[in-house]
């Protein structure tokens, strides 16, 4: 008889989600499914309210990643207004977006992640958290708690506070990099870096352990997709964008973020709040392809700075070019926080961040305008419709974790058919690795359907009519 | 004295108030001295336990399931915190209220008029939270006992929440700790 099991409420993400294993009338798995929970509507509530707030407003889509709203609003609003912004501010906001890549790579890493990989995927739930990598690994933690804070305090530098700061506007940003500010963030830099090392170094002697997890964890070929410089290397706020296979080939180059609609659909399933894009040029559901850090690595030339690029070249020595494991986002993740801190490094001194022009002033010029911007789990579009004064008139939003439903919903599929030999006794450990491959991509389900809040997790056991046959909690 | 049992739940909100709470960075350290972890999205025990001692609850009220696991807490919990403005007014997740059939206008707008192939609302019965017709603050459905409004409420406001509970049992109602936005 066919079954289906549900792990809800999902935890240590960051949003509500549950997922479902359907099972055949052999009682083998058919597939499993990923859904998420929540929804708010800003679509819709946008609409009628001014341009101006739309910075300030989408941040409040997403507590973890408001620089990634911020900085895509703004640009949406240059678009609108029709400027150029000044060279400082561009600089600026760089920088304040290499601060939150930091600080919500390391989140992912040590706070949600790390005791997956740390303490084990089948180690004692009870203790599987943050506070539990604290208590048996105190000064690895401390070093991702103050890797975290440090990416916190750029953006607090920069923007007066570390959540939802109103910094960048349409035609760039208010304030310059103070001379604090700058001392500040340099003093930190090196024992961000120097963690940064540590945990590269820790995740390849571990890797060796998770050889059955990279497998199985969203082990298949896709798209993907993101920026890339003009140069063609590594990006994260301006540039174009581009598809890639999983050979490497380049599908699509030089798109212009303006013209989404023309390669982007959007599926609508009806068990999740979670839209699913998909490539328009190959179809629905050959179409999928996969976004964030490791779409990142596997999209561009290099990285750009001198360690980070190093770590690049050994990634893909590792794995044979193009990095086909969702696994893999820990280890992209992790690069790209060297990347992001070599950066921060180079630009630190840079007069131009205390002294320069901030803000193109203008009014309403375009009626209609597309931003596009890296947020640290993918890329992320607004596109907005206004009227002569600038008021919303319709809006949409394509988030980082919507493009990559349909990899999370295959990646799932693969996990449950994996680990679960018998779906009469599911061992909590191959929940967990349910879990796991979903936090491989670290999702933000408060932004994909600009909703959403916690991430509990249920696992349901269906059979082929969708009958709940078992609902597995993991109680405490 | 055991240590203080201690839960963080997120309701309707951007979570933000939880990244705030994440930003005690190294007082988490000591923090995990004072208290056990009961409940919250970042362990986890997947069901609400019972006689929690302090919770900080996030997020307005807003779906079926947050409506359902407000009042399991309320039951479970001996302090109840209103944890940022979304919890305390509703605040942005709230802002949909204003439109005339909200529920409707607003899945309309994300999933017909924005979506391309297979255009329709989601509606999985037991899966899909339906949403309430007006969302609504944490005190509408349940007493609160502590308001810490803020838009993230700061780590520094809410560690002196923290540690006045911790040590005294009870907060002052201080001027300074009232801060919207």
């Amino acid at each position: 008889m066919a079954q289906k099991i549900v792990i809800d409420p999902v935890t240590r993400i960051e949003g509500h989600a549950k997922i479902t294993v359907h099972l055949d009338e052999n009682g083998q798995v058919a597939e499993a499914r990923f859904h998420v929970v929540e929804f708010r509507g800003f679509e819709k509530f946008c609409e009628g309210r001014p341009l101006w707030e739309m910075a300030g407003l989408t941040a409040r889509i997403c507590g973890i990643c408001p620089v990634s709203h911020l900085l895509c609003s703004a640009k949406t609003g240059d678009a609108i207004l029709a400027v150029t912004i000044p060279p400082a501010a561009e600089k600026l906001r760089r920088m304040m977006n290499l601060g939150q890549i930091v600080q919500s790579h390391a989140l992912s890493f040590f706070h949600l992640s790390g005791p997956d990989l740390f303490l084990g995927f089948d180690s004692d739930p009870q203790k599987r958290h943050v506070f539990g990598l604290i208590d048996a690994d105190p000064d690895f933690a401390r070093r991702g708690i103050r890797l975290r804070q440090f990416g916190q305090e750029i953006i607090e530098v920069l923007g007066g506070r570390k959540i939802h700061p109103s910094w960048a506007v349409p035609g760039g940003v208010r304030e310059p990099l103070s001379e604090a500010g700058r001392q500040h963030i340099k003093d930190r830099l090196p024992e961000a870096k120097q963690s940064t090392l540590i945990a590269i170094d820790r995740f390849k002697k571990l890797y060796e352990k998770f050889h059955e997890e990279a497998m199985s964890f969203g082990e298949f070929p896709s798209l993907f997709f993101g920026l890339v410089g003009a140069d063609g290397g590594w990006e994260h706020y301006g540039g174009q964008l581009r598809f890639v296979n999983s050979d490497g080939e380049i599908v699509a180059d030089w798109l212009d973020p303006a013209d989404y609609r023309e390669f982007i659909g959007e599926v609508i399933q009806s068990d999740s709040y979670l839209k699913s894009p998909y490539y328009k040029p190959m179809g629905f559901p050959e179409g999928v392809y996969r976004v964030g850090p490791l779409a990142r690595l596997n999209i561009c030339s290099h990285m750009g700075t001198p360690m980070a690029d190093q770590e690049l070249k050994e990634f893909r020595y590792r794995f044979h070019g193009t990095v086909t494991s969702s696994f893999l986002y820990h280890y992209a993740r992790l690069i790209e926080i060297l990347c992001a801190i070599e950066k921060i490094e180079e630009m630190i001194d840079d007069p131009e961040l205390r002294h320069g022009l901030l803000r193109a002033q203008a009014g309403i010029n375009q009626l209609e305008g597309v931003g596009v911007s890296e947020a640290p789990r993918g890329t992320l579009i607004h596109h907005y419709e206004v009227d002569k004064d600038g008021i919303i008139r319709r809006m949409n939003m394509i988030i980082a974790t919507g493009h990559n439903n349909l990899a999370m919903n295959k990646t799932m599929t693969q996990i449950a058919k994996h680990y679960i030999k018998d779906p009469t006794s599911v061992p909590e450990g191959v929940l967990n690795r349910l879990e796991g491959g979903i936090r491989a991509y670290d999702p933000c389900l408060s932004c994909s359907t600009h909703a959403i809040g916690q991430m509990p997790m249920i696992v349901q056991l269906l059979d082929r009519d969708g009958t709940l046959l078992d609902e597995v909690r993991r109680d405490s | 004295m055991g240590r203080v049992r201690f839960a963080t739940l997120w309701l309707g909100g951007c979570s933000g108030c939880h990244m705030s709470f994440l930003d005690l960075d190294e007082f988490l350290i000591d923090l995990a001295e004072l208290v056990e972890v009961v409940y919250s999205p970042i362990v986890d025990f997947k069901d609400y336990p019972e006689n929690v001692d302090v919770a900080l609850v996030e997020g307005a009220v807003c779906n079926e399931e947050n409506l359902e696991i407000i009042k399991k807490v309320r039951q479970n919990t001996k302090v109840l915190i209103s944890f940022g403005d979304c919890a305390v007014t509703g605040n942005v997740s709230a802002i949909r209220n204003v439109i005339p059939m909200s529920v409707q206008s607003v899945l309309q707008r994300s999933y017909l008029d924005n979506g391309d192939l297979n255009a329709a609302l989601p509606v999985a019965e037991g899966i899909v939270p339906r949403l309430l017709d007006k969302v609504v603050p944490v005190h509408d459905v349940v007493p609160v006992d502590i308001f810490l409004p803020g838009c993230p409420p700061s780590a520094p406001r809410i560690k002196d929440v923290l540690v006045q509970l911790l040590e005294t049992g009870a907060v002052e109602g201080r001027p300074d700790l009232i801060k919207f936005g």
